[in-house]
């Protein structure tokens, strides 16, 4: 059977260049970068030349700006922790209603447990920032205000270097989590105020268990992790170097292919969006069309839930995602769609398909060519269906 | 990826039953918007012998949501009203192989839409009386609201109390800080409401989960059994099953010599006679073979070999015997 795999928002296969410039440090070059004889010093070359290839993906102006970690979450708990505990005099932090667990969680457990006041933005039916709530939360109070560089379900960016601009005026730190956008849009960190950025290999053709936080040279850091010097005694731990040597290596592969994603990849995903959409009745794109990722189609398919969806899909041979509460366990459909205040119905069908620069036109064709039959089926079986653009209106349910 | 069955993919990819079912004469409507089910169940009734002659679903819902509304129609048709009413959400579960703990609102959907439709029918109002609450332990499908009503329809005060009746917390007991925090807040509640005194009330972080032995058994909690409501007799100072440790460093009161041996025994044959239609109804029943000093060896036969509840059962025999005997006593099971 065909596959697809059009779920690159969760995880990308490694690229097999990656995995070959990896394998070495498993086997003979297996030296420990603090030690004092050759096997340490061929490590800590390799690690040295990954941090320079993750510097010049990210356009950062010195390659000691990159902290080698283990992958995104990591990296914004430090960032959200490190921030709060080098500017004492600031118990506030700015975020948005749309972030990543990473973010949304830490903060919570940091309002419940320590008392900070977590200022958290809405966005609009496109899922674009209120920027005025935002200038309204800013003062000088907040020690962090991080908002995510693209959203990880809709594709949509935000605005970041300007949000950090304003961020500066009230001297407030500036992170971004910036794990979906690394190697999809070209990011130039020297030239914006950015002070922390969160990335991860595994969204990059990368291996998983890595990740980086970039922070500015002269921003105040404060170790999380404690133990001994690694990292300039940011990130005790001894180094994990082929995860290193692999993240080095998928940031210099992104750097080739970043224009194959913003022009053939955008291409496949446009005619995989307009293809349903000509095909389907009673189906929408979530996010702004004009401000996401090349690579991230979501389709609200209205009146049917996104696990059925997925299962029919996973027996076409095809792999995607759900904003549906169903696929996760908890009981609540998508925080991000929510926030957008789209209705349940469309909310729980919401569908992700996104792309890589494996994709073809020929996995496009499948998909198109499967989708539309798959939600006839389960229309028509939902008691909200009573034919195109029209739901049914004398279904009532008892509700829960 | 859950783990569903071949029954339950059957049954979403070529469901059984699916669509309007035009000659209908009872229909039940339910659903939970928040996570995202609904589902509309029709049926025909015959009115001479009120037997379900054919039934259709309509399902807004996942895989398994729509497996177990297809499962439900094919369980009931044929059925009298009143055996369908009969039928529990554990049933639907079980028709497809089982489901995932997150899953099991799905079966539940079913059973509330059989009894909305059935309700329907019989021209009457079917209140939804279905709470649910935050999922707290993923081992054997527990949720808050579950629990809750468990502690209030027996006033539980112990974190394994909770367990024995739900079996919450009887698996990789992850899940003791909320299972803790849904006790400690709702025996609050029942302070306030004047259903338990204050000091029986439970405290949180009054309970080391590193002392609990509680283990359940696989499958979703069932409704309790008789010998559970014998034991939640038991008086409160008891409620706390001391550890096998405390009862032999217990002073004796054998050593005393208040009780013969054949008091004793006598007492012990008592005791194990009270509890045997217990374990029997169970499938399970116990005998007496031998007593030395405060040791008490049985033979556990039926269901009870290895069930992994047995345990519970020693210990609730146990504390049964010490409350009779009035001295610490520890059952020494013997195959």
């Amino acid at each position: 059977m065909r596959t697809v795999y059009l779920d690159n928002n969760a995880t990308t296969a490694v690229d097999p260049a990656v995995l070959e410039a990896m394998l070495p440090y498993f086997t003979e070059q297996f030296g420990n970068a603090s030690s004092m004889h050759a096997f340490g010093s061929a490590v800590g070359a390799a690690i040295k030349a990954a941090r320079q290839q993750v510097q010049k993906l990210l356009g950062a102006e010195f390659d000691h700006e990159i902290v080698f970690t283990s992958g995104g979450t990591e990296s914004d708990n430090m960032a959200i922790l490190s921030a709060l505990e080098a500017s004492p005099e600031r118990d506030e932090v700015i975020t948005s209603a749309v972030e990543h667990p990473a973010i949304l969680s830490t903060l919570a457990h940091l309002e419940k447990t320590r008392g900070i006041k977590v200022h958290v933005i809405p966005v609009d039916k496109k899922g674009m920032l209120d920027i005025a709530a935002y200038r309204a939360a800013l003062s000088e109070r907040v020690a962090l205000v991080t908002f995510m560089w693209a959203n990880n379900e809709t594709g949509t960016l935000f605005p970041v270097v300007e949000l950090a601009e304003l961020a500066k005026e009230v001297g407030a730190l500036f992170h971004t989590d910036a794990v979906q956008a690394v190697g999809k849009i070209a990011i130039d960190l020297k030239s914006t105020p950015i002070d922390m950025l969160s990335l991860s290999g595994h969204k990059l053709h990368g291996p998983k268990g890595i990740g980086a936080l970039y922070v500015k040279r002269g921003v105040r850091f404060r170790s999380q992790q404690k133990g001994g010097q690694q990292e300039r005694g940011r990130r005790a731990g001894t180094e994990n170097t082929p995860g290193i040597v692999g993240l080095g290596k998928a940031a210099e592969l992104a750097m080739l292919h970043m224009d194959d994603e913003a022009t053939r990849v955008a291409a496949l995903r446009d005619r995989l969006e307009k293809g349903i959409l000509q095909r389907v009745p009673s189906c929408f794109v979530t996010g702004n069309p004009h401000e996401r990722l090349p690579n991230t189609a979501n389709i609200a398919f209205e009146y049917i839930e996104g696990e059925a969806i997925l299962l029919m899909l996973n027996r076409a041979g095809i792999a995607a995602s759900s904003g549906s509460a169903c696929t996760s366990g908890s009981l609540e459909p998508s925080h991000v769609l929510r926030a957008m205040d789209i209705p349940y119905t469309a909310a729980h069908g919401a569908t992700r398909f996104s792309f890589s620069r494996f994709n073809t036109d020929a996995d496009v064709d499948h998909v198109i060519e499967v989708v539309p039959a798959i939600i006839d089926k389960l229309r028509a079986m939902s008691p909200f269906w009573a034919g195109a653009n029209e739901k049914a209106k004398d279904f009532k349910p008892v509700y829960a | 990826m859950w783990d569903y069955t071949d029954k339950v993919k059957e049954y979403f990819f070529d469901p059984k039953n699916a669509g309007v079912l035009e000659e209908a004469n009872a229909v039940g409507e339910v659903g939970a918007i928040s996570c995202g089910d609904a589902l509309k169940l029709m049926l025909a009734v015959d009115p001479e012998t009120e037997v379900i002659t054919a039934a259709k679903f309509q399902t807004f819902g996942c895989g398994s949501a729509i497996a177990s509304s297809s499962a439900l129609t094919e369980i009931i048709i044929g059925k009298t009203l009143e055996d369908a009413l009969k039928i529990s959400n554990q049933d639907i579960a079980d028709f497809l192989g089982g489901l995932p703990p997150e899953k099991m609102h799905c079966s539940v959907m079913g059973y509330e839409a059989l009894q909305a439709a059935v309700a329907n029918y019989r021209g009457e109002e079917w209140q939804d009386d279905h709470e649910e609450g935050e999922l707290v332990c993923k081992c054997f499908g527990v949720d808050a609201g579950m629990i809750e009503r468990a502690v209030r329809a027996n006033k539980l005060t112990t974190p394994e109390q909770v367990t024995f009746y739900t079996k919450a917390g009887g698996g990789c007991l992850t899940c003791f800080d909320k299972l803790e925090e849904v006790l400690a807040s709702t025996n609050a509640a029942m302070v306030t409401e004047g259903l338990i005194m204050a000091e029986e009330a439970y405290r949180l972080g009054s309970v080391d989960p590193r002392q609990l032995k509680t283990k359940a058994k696989p499958g979703a909690a069932k409704p309790k059994t008789d010998i559970d409501q014998v034991m939640a007799k038991r008086p409160p100072t008891a409620s706390a099953m001391p550890p096998a440790s405390a009862v032999a460093a217990a002073p004796s009161l054998a050593s005393t010599g208040r009780l013969t041996t054949v008091q004793k025994i006598r007492l012990i044959e008592e005791g194990l006679e009270e509890v045997r239609p217990f374990l029997k109804k169970d499938g399970g029943d116990c005998e007496l073979i031998d007593v030395d000093g405060s040791n008490v060896y049985v033979k556990l036969s039926g269901a009870c070999t290895g069930c992994q509840m047995a345990s519970v059962t020693i210990n609730g025999v146990q504390e049964r015997l010490i409350a009779k005997l009035g001295m610490p006593l520890r059952i020494v099971p013997v195959s």
